[in-house]
């Protein structure tokens, strides 16, 4: 079976769908984390998957971007999550609601 | 050297003063403020004085413009700061800056020891300024904004002593009572621009000399217009409430503005307005009525007041009164003749009075008064030369502009003419009444304290020296030609006829002028002889204001206008006020506002519903929005390959 455009797209389909389905689950804020990075990642494969199909370089270079965008979100992310911990003594999203009021 | 480019000088070296003593007076000495506002003003008048000889020096005596800068060109509207100056302003200019000078130096010795020294002379000079763009104004505008400054000066200096209770009420009753008249004076303005298209003097009267297509109708009523602003400014009938409440004032602010400059404005007005004036026959027999009505009218409450400033107050709306008469029935050399001859003795009485009350410490009322003949003798002495120039006693000032004024209204009509005649003999019998109940009979004032009434300082006596040799020989200047036995001719018409000329024909002849004079004189005497009888003879000093009964009570409490206009205007003003609050302000306005306010709160309300605080919540919305796009985006492209 030779590998098509079309099995690369569906698995970042179904990669960035769990992802998305992980955001809106979970409350745990370090699974919400890995599951964006889920979602980014989906996305990476399906641009380079079109790089590769293009025979153009200008998708893979995107995705070095998006790696490093990634990176530092985490990075922010995790220690954002870091400090709600030490506020609250738990990184479940759901609690982090005080500009509501 | 020509004199007249200095002309500005004149107008800003009052404000200069003002600037400096309102800036930064509060760190000087008195002396200093004193001199800073009295050399400012004298200035003026030095300056004046050279324009004067100079201008009266020229053959052809066109008016002198002098334009500074454009103030407003809108239009075929150009109006600017400029300054005319003719034989009329000349006049005017020399009495505000002469007599204003006077009072200037008065003011030192009065005022010595007063909390807010330097705002007073501030404030004096802030009046001047206001005062000579009034009279040298080019134009109808810069008249008006000098008329409005004067107006402001007159609030601040009545509003003077802030801590009592009646000073700022007569202040602002003094504003609000002339801001009804300017209302007047507006309209007139707007009605100027709409029919003629100029506000400048002398382009105006060029227009109505080629003559203009502006109908009867319209100049009745911008003469009429003018004439309303110029009842309040110059508290003539029915606006003339708010002056004898502004002697709330320090009694100097109540001899410059009150009396000898100010209140005057509003006979200059009609006189530079004269070409006006003349075309509508209707507004001047308005005014010469409404003049002749406030002239006796004014006069009779004089005859009861014991307050010594009201009934100089009452005598100042009377003798305005005079001035208009004058004006109104088309001797307008008549009316500035007896405005230049009441400056001078107005401004000696109240600066009289002024000592009296100096040396009395604050008593006002003339039944704590008497026998003060010996303890102030140059007060007496220059007092008693006032008021016989305004009594109208022969060859002093007051006689020959005064008789003068009878004279050409008895060429008018006779009714108007009896309504003065009356009114001067009034005249006569306030005052001596005035001099009798506070020079003479026993002394009522109780002196203690070891507080002594003595004579005021000479920085005080000096200008009422002046000011009483000006009253006693200032009429010379105007001598009716049948007592101009050695034939030096009226000089003060002569010199005014480059401006303003008379144009009340003279139906009457020398027999009937020789006869309304004798009258004068004769009416003069009879009110001297009653006042001679109740107050001297008799000694008969009023009792106090409860005792006071029957048609006296009602003449001492001013014929009850006040308590009238508190009824009527007053009330009927706050009811209106209150209706309109009631019904328009709370619900159309506060609806309008409230209503803005509650709407966005009500959809803030609705939108507040979807920040829930859940992350969830937006990544959904998000998706949601997202999807949405994206289908609309893939539709799009669909349709675009199907078609």
């Amino acid at each position: 079976m030779e590998l098509t455009i079309n099995h690369y797209l569906v698995l970042s389909a179904i990669l960035f769908s769990i992802g998305t389905a992980g955001v809106l689950i979970r409350r745990t804020g370090i699974v919400i984390l890995m599951s964006i990075e889920l979602m980014l990642n989906a996305v990476n494969i399906t641009l380079v998957a079109f790089s590769r199909y293009q025979q153009q370089v200008t998708g893979e270079i995107l995705v070095f971007f998006v790696m490093a965008v990634a990176a530092a979100e985490a990075a922010v992310g995790l220690a954002i999550l870091v400090v709600v911990y030490h506020h609250k003594k738990s990184v479940d999203v759901d609690e982090i609601n005080s500009l509501r009021r | 050297m020509n004199f007249s480019e200095y002309a500005w000088l004149i107008v800003f070296s009052p404000f200069i003063g003002f600037l400096i003593n309102g800036l930064v007076g509060r760190k000087f000495s008195e002396k200093t403020i004193g001199l800073i506002g009295s050399l400012a003003s004298t200035l003026s008048f030095v300056i004046s004085v050279l324009i004067f000889f100079q201008y009266s020096a020229l053959s052809q005596k066109a008016p002198i413009q002098i334009d500074l800068f454009k103030w407003i060109v809108a239009g075929g509207i150009n109006v600017s700061i400029g300054y005319q100056i003719d034989s009329l302003s000349l006049v005017m200019v020399l009495v505000v800056t002469g007599v204003g000078s006077l009072i200037h130096f008065y003011s030192i010795g009065y005022m010595h020891g007063e909390k807010g020294f330097a705002r007073y002379f501030a404030y004096l000079n802030l009046f001047m300024f206001s005062m000579l763009n009034l009279v040298l104004g080019n134009n109808i505008l810069l008249m008006f904004l000098g008329w409005e400054g004067v107006g402001l000066c007159s609030y601040l200096l009545i509003g003077y002593y802030y801590e009592t209770d009646y000073a700022p009420t007569a202040g602002k009753k003094a504003f609000i009572v002339n801001r009804i008249g300017d209302f007047g004076f507006l309209i007139g303005i707007f009605l100027i621009i709409q029919n003629f298209g100029t506000l400048n003097f002398t382009e105006l009267s060029t227009v109505v000399a080629k003559g203009t297509s502006v109908g009867n109708d319209t100049i009745f009523w911008i003469t009429l217009m003018l004439f309303v602003g110029a009842t309040g400014k110059s508290a003539q009938i029915p606006l003339y409430v708010w002056l004898p409440d502004a002697m709330a004032g320090p009694t100097p602010v109540s001899a410059l503005i009150h009396a000898a400059t100010m209140v005057t404005s509003g006979v200059y007005m009609i006189a530079r307005l004269s070409f006006l004036y003349v075309l509508a026959p209707e507004t001047m027999a308005i005014v010469a009525f409404v003049g002749g009505a406030t002239a006796l009218f004014a006069a009779t409450i004089g005859t009861q007041q014991n307050d010594i400033k009201k009934v100089l107050a009452y005598s100042t709306v009377s003798q305005l009164g005079f001035m208009f008469m004058a004006v109104g029935v088309g001797a307008f050399t008549a009316g500035i003749f007896h405005l230049v001859t009441h400056a001078f003795f107005k401004a000696l009485l109240f600066l009289g009075s002024g000592s009296i009350i100096y040396a009395l410490h604050h008593e006002q009322d003339m039944r704590n008064m008497g026998g003060l003949r010996k303890k102030l003798p140059v007060t007496f002495f220059t007092f008693l030369m006032g008021t016989l120039a305004i009594a109208g006693t022969p060859f002093f000032s007051g006689f020959f502009s005064k008789d003068e004024i009878l004279w050409k209204v008895f060429n008018y009509s006779s009714l108007l003419f009896w309504m003065g005649a009356l009114a001067a003999m009034l005249t006569s019998f306030y005052m001596f009444r005035l001099v009798f109940m506070t020079f003479f009979g026993e002394m009522r004032y109780h002196e203690h304290g070891g507080h002594h009434v003595h004579e005021s300082p000479a920085v005080m006596t000096v200008p009422l020296i002046i000011l009483a040799v000006l009253s006693v020989f200032g009429g010379f200047m105007g001598i009716p030609h049948v007592l101009d036995v050695f034939h030096v001719g009226n000089y003060f018409e002569h010199f005014l006829s480059s401006s303003v000329k008379d144009s009340l024909p003279i139906v009457f002849g020398t027999k009937e002028e020789w006869g309304t004079m004798s009258l004068s004189v004769i009416i003069a005497i009879i009110g001297f002889t009653i006042a001679y009888v109740i107050y001297l003879k008799k000694k008969y000093v009023p009792g106090d204001d409860s005792t006071i009964k029957g048609y006296k009570k009602v003449i001492y409490n001013k014929y009850y206008v006040d308590e009238m206009y508190e009824r009527t205007v007053i009330s009927g003003t706050i009811r209106i006020s209150k209706t309109v609050y009631e019904y328009f302000d709370k619900l159309v306005i506060d609806g309008i506002v409230n209503g803005v306010g509650k709407s966005i709160r009500r959809i803030g309300e609705g939108i507040r519903g979807t920040q829930t605080g859940l992350v969830r919540d937006y990544m959904l919305t998000m998706i949601i929005g997202v999807s949405i796009m994206l289908v609309y985006v893939l539709v799009n492209k669909f349709m675009m390959i199907r078609l």
